[in-house]
């Protein structure tokens, strides 16, 4: 089966997934990233490698954090962005994706970036372009249901390795809801095929996929026992919607045992880090206390995930 | 029209019979097999040498899609489809637009299918009024109208209590129910089988246990309230495993698996490829191999192609947002040979389980075998040559099914039905 996201050359064509990604490709987007941080820091933004280049940020789903983030780092390349929301417009018309699509190839986009709520959407565009025959252009995985979202696990690998140095001795716990979390998903993938020797879940049954052991983590439900000795905390949102319900009896219930305290993460190395792809739920997930403390590096992760897309559309664009 | 099929390895599994044999057939029925009736001469005689002969095979689950589906297939394309697979005997599931729970409709669907005189009809009627669930359908009449059986297709009834009487109802005159075994709200928004790939790709899992709970509830009622039942697209070695322990304890059962079960496991979704969007989902390896294990110990009954065309706007989706559903009339004699040769199944048993063993389950004596004074259904093919699975290959307006791009064994040659050639390959 061909790989969607590379080309013929074993590159890469597509950001979809970081799952099936080789290590090396990640590694060589994390050093991509590098010197993209310090563009920041500079009088003038901007370099000129996406230059010409147009850039549509598709979001079937509402995002402003990704959408926007992607933007700046779109900007700082020089490449023009076009963003639509199509959460509100054609597909309420009865448009179908792959309608969409072709209208937007016709505008002569040069890379999608895409955000769907239905898992694998990016994957059906992808294959849509290879079957006919647009090789040129790129897509971007946004976030895709509960599969994958790939940038941000790029930017945790980020974050984590500008913190810790080295993946290949740390103990890292992810928390929360992994059922229905993207986030989670593509967390996993990068943290096993970067050589992290001890991936952990914690979560109630209720909010773990059945056979999560076969990606690759040890499952704990007790936060007390699952979070000992861990070099890094990644926290998940929880949404709303599952606060109350068959899957949780309430939010009071999961901060109390599963929410991040600072008694609770005492039980991590001293020097751990607290990460979180927001928007947060104080109290939830998280008291304010660990959240605005000294070891959470939250605010970073958002300046780190500018660097990584951009790393990320310039390796496209250049592929 | 007096034919003779001479020289093909004629094989009927109701007789159990595999050897080269000539067929004689007059007036739509077989006259003679090995030896001519006496004073028989042939208008035609179709050379069989080195092909298979066989009875025209019946599918226990074909959606011709009318009415109410016109836009993704009608009765002549699917009528064609099922010619060129060799398939001359279809059950219809009843989830048509309206559905099939009205003598009138009913009887209108048999006269639309005769008039195009290709393959027989069979079908199975709406087991309550609209697949609601709520009211029983007039199932008397409907067997008048023309219905073999009663069914829900992938529609459960939520009420346990509609569910036993309607089982009641159907077993006062004997009729056979054929039911889906799924407990539905475990079902519910899940779009494949609830373990390491749906867990991978973030799509919304049905467990097994969803199959297996609807079935214990089905295999209960069907014991309580003496129903004939007949089990649709087991997808489970747990389900299978249920079906066997029913069968000790009395319960008079028989079952089905689609050809996509048979062949495929929850691993072919790859990267969401929404032709593995199927109902019951695809499940595991070890499951795929205990239905093929099954079919071939004939603990599953028969085999069948779920013929289910969907048309490319509803297929060419994000998986989960892809109808179920995927073409087959035209791959069950391929992926029934396929499974033979992988299997070492005999050809004969393989054949049975798309032949006589379905015939058997809809109820009819004359298909299904080719004994003299049975119906003149035949299927000739040539078991050793393999053709691609294309989309301007499919007959059916159905393109989408999950084995596009694969060669398969079996190729059909003729296609007789009621004695008249209905099918010639070019």
């Amino acid at each position: 089966m061909r790989n969607p996201q590379l080309n013929e050359h074993g590159e890469l064509q597509h950001l979809l997934s970081l799952d099936g990604l080789p290590k090396s490709v990640l590694t060589a987007i994390l050093d991509t990233a590098e010197p993209f941080t310090e563009v920041a820091e500079r009088e003038v933004k901007k370099l000129p490698l996406l230059r010409g280049k147009s850039v549509f940020n598709v979001f079937f789903e509402n995002s402003t954090r990704t959408r926007t983030t992607f933007e700046i780092a779109a900007k700082r390349l020089s490449a023009d962005v076009i963003n639509l929301n199509v959460a509100t417009s054609s597909t309420k018309k009865g448009e179908t994706l792959l309608d969409t699509v072709d209208n937007l190839c016709a505008m002569q986009a040069d890379m999608f970036v895409v955000r769907h709520e239905s898992s694998g959407a990016p994957y059906l565009i992808a294959e849509h372009l290879h079957n006919t025959g647009r090789h040129h252009i790129r897509v971007v995985n946004a976030g895709d249901g509960r599969h994958a979202h790939p940038t941000q696990g790029l930017l945790d690998m980020f974050t984590i390795r500008h913190y810790k140095k080295d993946f290949h001795n740390l103990t890292v716990a992810i928390v929360g809801d992994v059922l229905h979390s993207r986030v989670a998903r593509s967390q996993i993938a990068a943290l096993t095929t970067l050589g992290v020797p001890e991936v952990r879940v914690i979560a109630p049954r209720t909010l773990l996929p059945t056979d999560v052991e076969r990606m690759g983590v040890r499952v704990f439900n007790d936060m007390h026992e699952g979070l000992k000795d861990v070099d890094v905390v990644m926290m998940l949102r929880l949404q709303n919607e599952r606060m109350n319900g068959a899957l949780l009896p309430s939010p009071q219930e999961f901060f109390k045992v599963w929410g991040l305290t600072m008694e609770k993460l005492a039980r991590a190395r001293p020097d751990a880090i607290v990460m979180h792809p927001g928007p947060m739920n104080r109290g939830v997930e998280i008291d304010s206390a660990v959240a605005d403390g000294g070891q959470a590096v939250i605010l970073p992760q958002v300046t780190f995930g500018i660097a990584v897309r951009m790393a990320v559309m310039s390796m496209l664009a250049g592929s | 029209m007096r034919i003779r099929i001479a020289n093909g390895r004629l094989i009927d599994p109701a007789n159990q019979l595999d050897a080269t044999r000539d067929l004689y057939i007059a007036d739509g029925l077989i006259v003679g097999v090995g030896t001519a009736p006496s004073g028989f001469s042939a208008d035609r005689t179709i050379d069989a040498t080195n092909l298979i002969v066989c009875p025209g095979l019946v599918d226990l689950a074909a959606r011709l899609r009318e009415p109410g589906f016109e836009y993704r297939a009608t009765l002549e394309s699917e009528m064609e489809a099922a010619m060129a697979g060799g398939v001359t005997s279809l059950a219809i599931p009843p989830d048509t637009d309206p559905v099939l729970d009205e003598p009138g409709l009913v009887e209108m669907l048999c006269y639309r299918a005769k008039k195009l005189n290709r393959a027989h009809v069979y079908p199975v009627g709406a087991l309550t009024v609209g697949l609601k669930g709520e009211r029983l359908s007039e199932m008397a009449e409907l067997v008048e109208a023309g219905c073999v059986a009663f069914s829900q297709a992938n529609t459960p009834i939520i009420d346990n209590i509609v569910l036993m009487r309607a089982m009641q109802y159907a077993a006062t005159f004997g009729f056979r129910v054929w039911m889906q075994p799924v407990a539905p709200f475990l079902a519910r928004g899940g779009v494949a089988h609830d373990g390491e790939i749906a867990a991978r790709l973030g799509l919304a899992g049905i467990p097994t246990a969803a199959e297996t709970i609807g079935l214990y509830t089905h295999i209960e009622l069907a014991r309580i309230t003496g129903a004939r039942l007949h089990v649709t697209r087991l997808s489970s070695a747990e389900g299978l495993k249920m079906i066997k322990w029913a069968r000790k304890e009395g319960v008079d059962i028989t079952c089905d698996v689609s050809v996509n079960h048979l062949h495929l496991s929850e691993m072919d979704i790859g990267y969401f490829n929404p032709n593995c969007n199927l109902t019951p989902p695809l499940r595991t390896q070890r499951d795929r191999e205990a239905l093929r294990q099954g079919l071939a110990d004939g603990e599953i009954n028969a085999l069948c192609s779920n013929h289910t065309p969907v048309d490319d706007d509803a297929k060419q989706c994000p998986f989960a947002e892809a109808e179920p559903g995927a073409t087959g009339l035209e791959l069950l004699l391929p992926l029934t040979i396929k499974w033979a040769q992988e299997t070492r199944t005999p050809l004969v048993t393989a054949l049975a389980r798309v032949t006589s063993d379905a015939a058997r389950i809809i109820g009819s004596q004359k298909g299904g075998h080719l004994s003299v004074n049975a119906r003149a259904d035949v299927c000739i093919f040539d078991a050793d040559t393999y053709t691609p699975v294309s989309r301007s290959r499919l007959r059916s307006q159905g393109k989408n099914t999950p084995f596009l791009g694969l060669e398969l064994p079996g190729e059909v040659r003729y296609t007789l039905v009621e004695g008249q050639v209905m099918f010639e390959a070019s």
